[in-house]
């Protein structure tokens, strides 16, 4: 297993965001995390990834060792995270923000190496970034600067990718785009990939598992094909919805209707 | 390879701004009441340091102590001072991710003088700055600690809530200030043209301290430059890219009010330098510090050498080295801050 979660609990301000959650995940998956607003489907995440320490009890164990163990530093080599919303303040170019990810493999006075310029360009061409790679972050576009962030995460070359609503700034080109870039990288290179996702027929596409949370607990975890359901909307959502297999997307799809 | 030649064309300004600063040294140490021909004081410079008496034998003998012991002591500390509130504001601008930052809008000057002159009225001692240094840091914290908002956890601290926490605690301090100045009496004359920064009779005890402190801080921002720049685009990015952002944060912090705290003990408050300088020459740079840093630490020298000469040597009337940089400084204070709103970004 990559990843044992024991028992894992968090609180912030008097409020348990994380209640009690026990997952194992597999490394070589597309994982979707989804659940209504304020579930703790971000707070989790950042849990994983040692953003924040979980309060009083809880074991996150990540490749047979607590991640409380590790350096940031060495954890900066196996796992990378797109997040929701970032400022960026300083008008630093596109192509300087997309290095950055190479920093943790670059000595703190040193140069990038040729591999390292070959690689970022490679994720650029990939991402669609290189056509904007000398402009600087502070006058793109929401959707870009998101595109520059996801490409920094991508540099990172992690077996590890958390994306936290990463493609909400995208367009449809640039989601399908994206996500088919992250999933090669699961298929092909054995990657791991835990997605948070705000649309539920996205993740239906691209992920092997879906993780279904509600109020900081796992609902449901399984095979999207088994998992996802009418039941399991109803359950997690409150709403009504049709869940069918659809043959275009190669997936289930969910379908909803205004209330009669 | 394109990153070679903005390395190229750094090493071009970093080497350009040293000469200019050494000329402005030299050409502003020949400046004054008595005028000094160039050749004469490059003369007694190089003989003082090769330690050739020999070759100040035809020259006036008033003028080696002119140079040595009345203006190159305030010369060198103006530079210095200059270099290190560019640096110390640079640094705070990364940190609290806010191109607005610097010791002075954040009121951690106001609390290094209150602290000095504190020493200075009620103890009737002139004492190392560890306790301006202390004071500008809770200062500091306060400044922060009211302006955070807890929404934002991840966007750094607003240029609005920053700015506004700085002049409360800024007046609240101005009144402390007020009241040492009321219960003064007949040193209230000292305490308010220092209050207005000067580098008048500085000593090179002045000029050793701060080049103490000032190299100290610039070394240990440059060790950091590279997590700065992670730093610059917010916590949780730089987390996830191998920084200790907690750790850094707090050793730049602390170096940077120590800096900006040896600043202000040796030369009172000297506004805008510390926002003025790293604002211009990112401009020039770019926003990455490994580069940043150095070319501010040489145009704040630069900068804060050429209006004290202007006070200094230039003007009829000494005026405070302060009002001169707020005169300059606050009108492009304004015109950033303008600048900022029309392009609507955040912060």
């Amino acid at each position: 297993m990559l990843f044992d979660i024991h028992h894992l609990f968090f609180c912030y301000q008097e409020k348990k965001i994380i209640d009690d959650l026990s997952l194992s995940l597999e490394p070589g998956k597309f994982y979707g995390v989804i659940g209504p607003n304020g579930c703790g489907k971000t707070t989790f995440p950042d849990l994983i990834s040692k953003q924040r320490s979980p309060a009083a009890s809880g074991e996150i164990i990540y490749k047979g060792k607590p991640i409380s163990r590790y350096s940031k530093k060495a954890l900066s080599k196996e796992i990378a995270l797109v997040p929701q919303n970032f400022y960026i303040n300083f008008p630093f170019t596109a192509k300087e923000i997309v290095m950055m990810g190479r920093y943790p493999y670059i000595p703190r006075f040193s140069a990038p190496s040729s591999a390292d310029l070959a690689y970022v360009e490679k994720i650029m061409d990939a991402t669609g970034t290189s056509e904007f790679e000398h402009r600087l972050i502070t006058e793109l576009s929401w959707g870009e600067r998101q595109r520059v962030v996801f490409a920094r995460a991508l540099v990172q070359d992690t077996p590890v990718l958390i994306l936290d609503e990463a493609t909400s700034n995208f367009d449809i080109r640039h989601t399908i785009r994206m996500l088919n870039i992250v999933t090669q990288g699961a298929r092909e290179a054995g990657k791991t990939v835990i997605a948070v996702f705000q649309d539920i027929n996205m993740a239906a596409i691209w992920c092997d598992d879906l993780i279904f949370m509600k109020n900081g607990k796992i609902i449901a975890h399984g095979p999207t094909k088994t998992v996802l359901d009418a039941d399991i909307i109803r359950t997690v959502f409150d709403v009504d919805a049709k869940v069918c297999f659809e043959a275009y997307a190669g997936a289930k799809q969910v379908v909803f209707r205004s209330e009669p | 390879m394109d990153k070679n030649r903005i390395w190229q064309a750094t090493g071009i300004q970093l080497l350009l701004l040293s000469v200019i600063l050494c000329g402005i040294v030299v050409v502003s140490t020949g400046m004054g009441y008595i005028k000094l021909p160039f050749t004469d004081v490059v003369k007694i410079i190089i003989a003082k340091i090769s330690g050739h008496s020999a070759m100040l034998r035809e020259l006036d003998e008033l003028f080696p102590v002119i140079v040595m012991e009345v203006r190159l002591p305030r010369i060198l500390t103006a530079a210095i001072v200059g270099g290190g509130l560019a640096v110390s504001g640079a640094v705070f601008q990364v940190i609290l991710l806010n191109p607005l930052a610097d010791p002075y809008t954040l009121g951690a000057a106001f609390g290094a003088s209150l602290a000095l002159l504190f020493n200075i009225t009620i103890l009737g001692v002139y004492t190392i700055p560890a306790f301006a240094f202390m004071e500008s840091v809770c200062t500091l914290a306060f400044v922060i600690a009211l302006s955070s908002d807890r929404v934002s956890l991840d966007g750094g601290l607003s240029s609005g809530n920053l700015i506004l926490s700085g002049i409360i605690v800024a007046a609240i301090l101005s009144a402390g200030l007020s009241f040492l100045k009321y219960i003064a009496d007949e040193q209230v004359a000292i305490i308010i043209f220092w209050l207005m920064g000067s580098f008048a009779s500085k000593t090179w005890t002045d000029v050793t301290l701060t080049l103490l402190f000032v190299c100290g801080g610039f070394s240990v921002s440059l060790f950091f430059a590279r997590d700065m720049n992670l730093m610059s685009l917010g916590d949780r990015s730089a987390a996830s890219l191998g920084v200790d952002t907690r750790k850094v944060t707090l050793i730049l912090l602390v170096t940077a009010s120590l800096v900006a705290a040896v600043c202000v003990s040796v030369s009172g408050i000297i506004g805008f330098v510390g926002l003025l300088v790293p604002h211009m020459m990112r401009s020039l740079t770019g926003p990455d510090n490994q580069r940043l840093l150095p070319v501010a630490l040489l145009a704040g020298g630069i900068l804060l050498l050429s209006a004290d000469t202007i006070t200094r040597a230039v003007l009829p009337t000494e005026i405070p080295i302060g009002v001169l940089t707020a005169l300059i400084g606050g009108p492009f204070f304004c015109y950033i801050f303008r600048k900022r709103q029309m392009t609507g970004q955040r912060g």
